[in-house]
């Protein structure tokens, strides 16, 4: 081994045992700094003549290069080993729970209400609103709900003190009438008036209350008015609204003949799972009809050329099958575990 | 409606199941509610009679019975009823019997040997009767069947009547339906005008005729009143829910029944001179049936003598006049009252009675002299007697009329959306006893005299509808006009709010739009509250006008609770009296948006450090809500609010609600805990928005000045800055305010407002010169309004 080669050899053990950065520069220098070994062996070239100089300079740079290398390559030896170091002790528990605020969430109803909407807008109706203080004129008789009608006892109504023209409305089928009338308002000249396709979720009251009774609760109103709407129609909208609402074929519909006054004729809806612990069971969960004549006509709409049904479901009742809720109060109590379940 | 099938076979038989035949009633509209059978399940029960009962040896309760059972021997029974008796028929299980849950075996009773059991109504499944053994009738046969004699191969259907189907509230009219539905004969009871016997009779004067054109009455003499009612017909009443009570109301109960006429029987002893149907005088009074007294208003349509009020006409007869069981002479009475002179009638007196019932709802008109032939028939063949003529007013122009009705086959297509011949039409009309007559494309329809419900085109479409079978009905995909549905960009749709308000750590509840009067008063300073004239709890008998009662409600349920963390809102109507009020007038009812904040500002956690949520927390809540709209707040009271620590809400300038924080005083009382923090605002506002309008931006470098203005602490922050924005040169672009400080270096009743002025143009790059007379424009304006300092 001739001297450049130990000279290296020498170099990158030193460079090895060098433990961090300051180390390596005392190192280097040893080399490569001005009196180091390499920078003396350059000094003695000039003793030498032109060919054996070219040759020993050959050789020293060779050597240079191999100790330049070594230098390198143990310099981003320590960076590593330092970032490892750091990194190690930047680790964090990553379990932990992430920083910031808690969420809420909407009530179940709402829940419910939010997809009646998205559905019926999907076929294009359009999603009103009435006062809960209602007339009782627009509550019962301009739904062909007289005085003295044996109808109204089906309806146990919270009136207003000292007022006797008011109620809490008992359902939201006052709605229909007034959007008759805005509708014929802004529409009546027209040869043809526009369909109207509406529906009315809102909350309404009745003198009754137990498990299954709330003296407050939801409905949802729809009305849909045209030249040729028919009874087959609204079997065929509620029957698209059921399935996709509860996103299952596997559902029986039924409607049943009964009686409202301002619908003719008449029918409740029922449904029937056929799997899951209400198979087979007919759960009623709207009333719905042909609109009738009185009531086209109270709202402005002549009954021979426009025809149109109606219905008024309980999403209470909806959402309680939809998510297996077995008590209408817990909707009303405010109680967060209850209502926390429905993010 | 609750009737027993085997009575309805009676009428018509259709081959079907009894769930089957149900069904059918249901989708005819008679829906059936329950289905109850008679009996429970059991074989090889007889009648049995008791020959003797000796002590049992070793039991004092039990006794041993030889009972004849209809087999070569007596049987010996141990039995331990209370009324085992000798010569008492009872049903006997003898050995093999299974009864509801167990089986009759041979066994030994404390020693002594039994051969069968005795039983109790209860362990047939009859009733919940368990006192003693069930009697059977004296003259039931020994051995005989007891299912069959008892007649408990039966179901009870109860069926829910919608109010226009009066003429189904019988079994006739039910049978008369089911036989229309299965296309089925119709066997009615027999109705044979009785000869009279005896010429008394009874003046009948219809006083008012409009509300009593028909009066049937007829004079019974010599009746027995305590003969026994037969056996089938006190079962038919019961099973229609009807107690028995004595012959002479069974009767009358079983024709209402059966027919749907109410009847009334009157002991003719006590009355006097002729029968009116008249309207009551102010101030007369009548001892009820019920033994309640009642002054009458004039407009109360009573049955009279020529000396008193006898009873509430097709409502509740008299005590005074009424049949007894030492009743020898009836009046009988079958009447038809109009339903506009019962309707309501019942409820206003706060009492009703199967007969008000069905008159308001309406009793077939031709059916009164029916009805009294009927009842006759039936008192002399149980009660016996002598009967006299049936005495019948009536005022023909008073009487309802049935015109018909134009049915257009091709209007009935339209509205069912179905394909249904028109001879099919006149078939389906037909079966339940329309009258249909053709003309020209149409059809004439004339109802019959008990269809109360059918009087214009649409009623023939839904009888059509009904009997074609809604299930029959097809149900297309809906087809209309298409039609884009408006989205307007300036309002912004409430669901997307709402889960805005959620998203903040909010959960949306739903109270009662009804509240206790005291919170009406304490959280809304509201002493004149819109009250309910029939609260259905005393803690619920006002109009909330305001959400925050309902939230500090759920606050209240969920401290109990031991759920700390609540953080809630709701959206929902408030009423108030205003004369301005729409779309009802007189009040106002505007939706409004409700929030409250009584917990820490995050869910407890290692990484966030605990603090409650304060006003600047829900103002930060709210203006996020609103923006880019941008809120002003004024400080001002509110009846709930702590009065340093409330501000009235504005929106371009106009106030849409309240926040702050519930006055000390309403959470000590109310135990509301810490300071929880409310906010309502009217949802109208928060819908708002507006079309972004787009303004050049600059290109050039902006320049950054802060400055810290020292200022008295009573200062308004926003009121310096608006004065600040007012005196700011063109080149001020934004000004912020970005630190409030109080403490070491400012004096105690200062307080040092730090604002960052942002300068730029769009045109060409500031100079330093007109930066700083733009900054000290700042500052001498915030020194000439406010006695500003700056800070050093």
């Amino acid at each position: 081994m001739n001297e450049l080669d130990t000279l290296v050899t020498q170099a990158r053990a030193d460079f090895e045992n060098a433990a961090d950065a300051t180390q390596l520069d005392v190192a280097k220098s040893r080399y490569l700094g001005k009196g180091g070994a390499i920078t003396q062996q350059m000094k003695t070239l000039g003793q030498l003549g032109p060919d054996e100089r070219r040759a020993a300079g050959a050789r020293i740079n060779a050597a240079k290069d191999q100790i330049e290398t070594a230098l390198e390559a143990r310099r981003e030896a320590i960076r590593d080993a330092a970032l490892a170091i750091q990194l190690s002790a930047e680790a964090l528990d990553v379990t932990l729970p992430g920083r910031g605020m808690g969420k809420g969430g909407l009530h179940p109803v709402s829940r419910t209400l939010e997809r009646i909407e998205a559905l019926f807008r999907s076929i294009g109706f359009e999603v009103a609103d009435g006062p809960e203080i209602e007339t009782d004129f627009l509550n019962f008789t301009a739904l062909n709900t007289p005085e003295n009608h044996p109808a109204r006892s089906m309806h146990d109504t919270f009136y207003l003190e000292g007022a006797d023209d008011v109620l809490l409305r008992t359902h939201t089928s006052p709605v229909q009438v007034r959007t008759m009338r805005e509708h014929v308002a802004q529409y009546g000249d027209r040869e043809h008036m526009p369909e109207i396709r509406v529906i009315i979720p809102g909350r309404v009251y009745r003198v009754d209350s137990d498990a299954t009774h709330s003296p407050m609760f939801h409905q949802v109103e729809g009305l849909w008015v045209g030249e040729d709407i028919s009874f087959a129609d609204l079997k065929g909208v509620i029957a698209d609204f059921l399935r996709k609402f509860f996103e299952t074929d596997d559902l029986q519909v039924r409607f049943r003949p009964s009686f409202f006054p301002f619908t003719e004729p008449s029918a409740e809806i029922d449904v029937a799972f056929m799997h899951g612990e209400m198979k087979g069971r007919w759960l009623e969960i709207a009333g719905c009809g042909m609109v009738h004549p009185n009531v086209l006509r109270h709202g402005g709409i002549d009954p021979e050329r426009y025809t149109g049904f109606a219905f008024g479901m309980g999403p209470d009742r909806l959402t309680m099958l939809r998510y297996g809720i077995n008590d209408l109060r817990l909707f009303f109590e405010g109680d967060l575990r209850f209502l926390g379940q429905f993010r | 409606m609750q009737f027993s099938e085997q009575w309805l076979r009676h009428f018509v038989d259709p081959k079907i199941d009894s769930e089957a035949l149900g069904q059918l009633m249901t989708m005819a509209g008679l829906e059936v509610e329950e289905m109850n059978a008679v009996g429970g399940v059991f074989t090889s029960v007889v009648v049995g009679e008791i020959l003797s009962t000796e002590k049992h040896p070793d039991a004092d309760r039990l006794k041993v019975c030889q009972v004849d059972a209809g087999q070569d021997a007596p049987l010996q029974i141990v039995c331990g009823a209370p009324n085992a008796e000798a010569g008492m028929k009872v049903p006997c299980a003898v050995v093999g019997a299974s009864l509801p849950g167990f089986e009759i075996k041979q066994a030994k009773l404390r020693g002594v040997a039994s051969h069968g059991m005795l039983c109790s109504a209860r362990e047939l499944g009859i009733s919940e009767e368990h006192g003693g053994l069930y009697a059977l009738p004296d003259d039931a046969p020994v051995g005989a069947d007891v299912r069959q004699l008892l007649g408990l191969d039966d179901t009870v259907y109860v069926i829910k009547l919608t109010p226009n189907r009066a003429d189904c509230l019988s079994l006739a009219g039910v049978a008369r339906e089911v036989a229309a539905l299965t296309d089925l004969p119709l066997t009615m009871p027999p109705s044979v005008p009785v000869e009279p016997t005896i010429d008394d009779r009874r003046v009948i004067a219809l006083d008012a005729p409009e509300s009593c054109p028909r009066f049937c009455g007829r004079i019974l003499q010599g009746v027995d009143a305590r003969a026994s009612t037969p056996e089938w017909m006190v079962r038919r009443l019961e099973r229609s829910g009807i107690r028995a009570i004595s012959a002479l109301v069974d009767i009358t109960n079983y024709v209402m029944l059966e027919l749907g006429q109410p009847l009334h029987a009157y002991d003719n002893d006590r009355l006097e001179g002729a029968i009116h149907a008249r309207m009551a005088q102010p101030g007369e009074k009548l001892l009820l049936l019920n033994e309640q007294v009642i002054e009458l208003a004039a407009g109360t349509l009573v049955i009279a003598d020529d000396a008193r009020v006898l009873g509430m006409a097709g409502i509740m007869g008299g005590e005074e006049s009424g049949i007894s069981l030492d009743t020898r002479n009836v009046f009988l009475e079958a009447a038809y009252f109009t339903p506009d002179a019962v309707a309501g009638r019942a409820r206003e007196y706060g009492f009703g009675s199967d007969a008000s019932h069905r008159f308001e709802r309406g009793v077939d008109f031709a059916l009164s002299p029916v009805a009294i032939e009927r009842a006759t028939a039936l008192i002399l063949e149980i009660c016996g007697g002598e009967v006299g003529p049936v005495v019948q007013a009536e005022s023909l122009a008073h009487l309802p009329v049935r015109p018909p009705v134009t049915l257009r086959p091709a209007r009935a297509r339209k509205v069912l959306g179905i394909d249904l011949s028109d001879d099919d039409m006149a078939s389906l009309l037909s079966r339940v006893h329309l009258d249909v007559v053709r003309e020209g494309e149409n059809f004439r329809v004339t109802p019959p005299s008990y269809r109360f419900d059918i009087e214009i085109e649409v009623d023939l479409v839904e009888e059509l509808a009904r009997l074609h079978g809604y299930d029959n009905i097809p149900a297309p995909a809906p087809q209309g006009h298409l039609a884009m549905l408006d989205r307007p960009e300036s309002r912004r749709d409430l669901w997307q709010v709402k889960r805005m308000v959620a998203d903040r750590d909010y959960q949306e509840v739903v109270t009662y739009s009804f509240i206790e009067e005291a919170w009406e008063r304490d959280f809304c300073g509201n002493a004149q509250p819109i009250r309910l004239a029939n609260p259905i709890a005393s803690q619920m008998n006002v109009m909330r006008s305001s959400l925050i009662p309902g939230l500090l409600g759920v606050l209240l349920t969920n401290r109990k609770r031991q759920n700390p963390r609540v953080r809630v809102f709701e959206t929902g109507r408030c009423f108030r009296v205003d004369d301005a009020g729409t779309p009802v007038a007189g009040y106002d009812q505007p939706v409004r948006l409700g929030l409250l904040a009584a917990a820490g500002t995050a869910p407890e956690q290692w990484g966030v450090a605990h603090r409650n949520a304060d006003f600047y927390d829900l103002k930060g809540d709210l203006e996020a809500l609103f923006a880019p709209q941008t809120l002003s707040f004024e400080a001002a009271e509110h009846p709930a609010l702590h009065p340093g620590r409330s501000a009235k809400v504005l929106a371009a300038g106009k106030p849409v609600g309240y926040i702050g924080e519930i006055h000390p005083k309403w959470a000590q009382k109310y135990e509301l805990g810490n300071a929880p923090v409310v906010c309502e605002v009217d949802v109208d506002a928060l819908l708002q928005a507006s079309l972004p309008v787009y303004t050049a931006i600059s290109r050039l470098p902006a320049v950054v000045r802060d400055m810290a203005l020292v200022v008295a602490s009573t200062v308004q922050a926003m009121a310096l800055m608006a004065a600040l924005k007012q005196a700011a040169p063109a080149i001020v672009r934004d000004i912020q305010l970005f630190d409030v400080y109080q403490g070491k270096g400012v004096d105690p009743d200062k307080k040092s407002l730090a604002f960052r002025v942002l300068m730029q143009d769009t045109q060409r790059t500031l100079e330093d010169a007109e930066v700083d007379a733009a900054v000290s424009a700042l500052v001498q304006c915030a020194q000439a309004q406010f006695n500003a300092a700056l800070r050093g």
